[in-house]
């Protein structure tokens, strides 16, 4: 009787919560606990405006970014020029304006490379174990043994300098840590009941670490790309620096301190806006993380 | 008909001097339509066997028959229509992320059953659960539901066995009682062969017909349920637990 009465109780609220699009809710919660911590909410707000400016670059960049002004080099901050202009005359806030769109491109497409060769391979050796484990682990070792810029400065060399080639470089040397923690996260669930359960139902390897182990990683896996775009991005900047990135015309962060850096000691602008950017952007990833760790973990609640 | 039976059943663990037994000899059987116990302190190998039938664990030697087949030999796909399992915490045995729609209906996609919808339904009614539970997730249900709702799930491939690991001691008593009564009333309907582990003799007292003491890894004597009424067991051991249960009783 009891439980009868209790199911009724739970039956009617269950009416009122009848959830068809749980999964949006689900994510305005998350951002409203991002926004409801300062530092977090700082880092949303950095990169909504970083993502905001490069879409509308165009209309919001006051100078073309490649046009060069050779009576008009090396002026420093005026109404005119915000951030001063570089050693050829360009405008430096237009040209960080539109550095924006290559930022951005290094990160999504190094996050779109990472996140599922990291979640496949560790996800797989943690389920499966035994000497594929072994063996993919010591690739990741290889992997991690290198401090990251010396390796993507190896792959740079050997593939020759240029964006696309310093996005696969980064791409080469960040997977590993994520591969790490996916298998970690792994070992923790696989042997949960609710995995013997649907291995008992028949589903096979692939169906289990698809549907019951990489949701379970998604969360952690999420937060530490996040993390590591900080990273990205300097190890982006650092290639552009060392002349193995970013190549002249185009107006990357690194590329435009490499430039600067001559000029450095008369016309510090050249140095400190993009400079400042990199900061302010590799700070705001950082801090996002931290947030977004703290609203996506289950076992802080 | 023998639903389970179970020859030899031995585990070792370790090589040498340092081979440790973990099951030694274990030999019993089920008929079909029967409900059989297994009885015995903590680490005496209880839910091992379960997990050795549940094929679970894959490195005993001996012989496991189902319906005179031998799971070794069975095709998985047939082993999982024929053979489902309970496990004993609720909290552990439902995927955290998933709706209780997706936990019942991922079983029906494996093998491909017809009529998805309806099937998961009834089977939530036949647990005494409304269908509106399919779209809530297992943290938004009481310790009793989900594990109404784990028997839905081992239920829903319609099994003919159903092997249940302590699947109400990790629940308030209240709940026990109806959880096993609800047990009992499914194995009436359905005529499910329950293969039942736990270590509280009064549940086995309920819910069994027949039971097997267990001690260290092996098994000390097979009984009927009269016996646990009596006290009249072979075995010392047998009867000095069965002794220490009913002094437990009157206590409470």
């Amino acid at each position: 009787m009891a439980a009868q009465s209790l199911d009724m109780q739970d039956v009617a609220m269950n009416g009122t919560r009848s959830n068809p699009n749980s999964a949006f809710r689900r994510l305005l919660a998350v951002i409203r606990e991002l926004l409801g911590n300062p530092s977090s909410g700082f880092g949303l707000v950095v990169i909504t405006i970083l993502v905001l400016t490069a879409i509308v670059a165009p209309l919001i960049a006051p100078y073309d970014p490649n046009v060069i002004d050779l009576g008009n080099t090396l002026k420093p901050p005026s109404a005119e020029h915000w951030f001063g202009t570089d050693e050829l005359g360009r405008d430096i806030m237009s040209r960080i304006i539109y550095g924006t769109r290559i930022s951005l491109t290094i990160i999504t497409i190094v996050s779109v490379i990472v996140g599922p060769i990291g979640l496949l391979v560790g996800t797989t050796a943690g389920y499966f174990g035994g000497w594929y484990d072994t063996i993919m682990m010591r690739i990741t070792d290889i992997f991690l043994s290198f401090p990251s810029l010396i390796l993507s400065l190896a792959f740079v060399a050997a593939l020759g300098a240029g964006l696309e080639n310093a996005i696969i470089a980064i791409g080469l040397t960040t997977w590993p840590p994520i591969a790490r923690l996916a298998r970690a996260e792994t070992l923790t669930f696989r042997g949960a009941d609710y995995i013997w359960a649907s291995r008992m139902q028949g589903a096979s390897s692939l169906r289990i670490i698809i549907k019951s182990i990489m949701p379970m990683c998604l969360p952690s896996v999420l937060v530490r790309i996040t993390l590591s775009m900080a990273t990205v991005i300097l190890t982006a900047a650092g290639l552009g620096f060392l002349g193995l990135g970013a190549q002249p015309p185009l107006p990357e962060w690194g590329a435009m301190i490499a430039t600067g850096r001559r000029y450095m000691l008369d016309n510090w602008w050249l140095v400190a806006f993009p400079g400042g950017a990199i900061l302010l952007v590799s700070l705001a990833f950082n801090l996002l993380g931290d947030g977004l760790r703290d609203a996506l973990d289950p076992k802080q609640r | 008909m023998t639903a389970i039976d179970v020859r030899n059943l031995s585990i070792d663990l370790g090589y040498g001097l340092a081979k440790k037994r973990i099951l030694g000899d274990v030999c019993f059987s089920v008929e079909a339509g029967e409900s059989f116990g297994l009885v015995g302190e903590s680490g005496s190998g209880k839910s091992t066997i379960l997990r050795c039938i549940a094929r679970l664990l894959n490195v005993w030697e001996g012989d496991i028959q189902l319906e005179g087949r031998s799971v070794t030999d069975m095709p998985f796909v047939e082993y999982c229509r024929a053979v489902q399992m309970v496990f004993q915490d609720p909290y552990g045995s439902l995927h955290p992320r998933q709706s209780i729609r997706t936990a019942l209906q991922e079983p029906l996609r494996i093998h491909r059953m017809d009529r998805q919808l309806e099937r998961m339904e009834r089977a939530l009614i036949d647990v005494g659960l409304d269908p509106a539970f399919l779209s809530r997730f297992p943290h938004e249900l009481s310790g009793g539901q989900r594990q109404r709702v784990a028997i839905a799930r081992a239920l829903i491939l319609e099994p003919r066995i159903l092997l249940l690991d302590e699947p109400t001691s990790a629940l308030d008593v209240s709940v026990q009682a109806e959880v096993l009564n609800l047990l009992a009333d499914l194995r009436a309907k359905r005529n499910l062969t329950y293969l039942f582990v736990s270590h509280d003799l009064a549940v086995i007292d309920h819910m069994c017909e027949r039971l097997a003491v267990m001690q260290h890894g092996r098994v000390v004597e097979v009984m009927s349920r009269d016996v646990l009424a009596t006290g009249q067991a072979k075995d010392p051991y047998a009867r000095e637990l069965i002794q220490a249960s009913l002094e437990y009783d009157q206590a409470v």
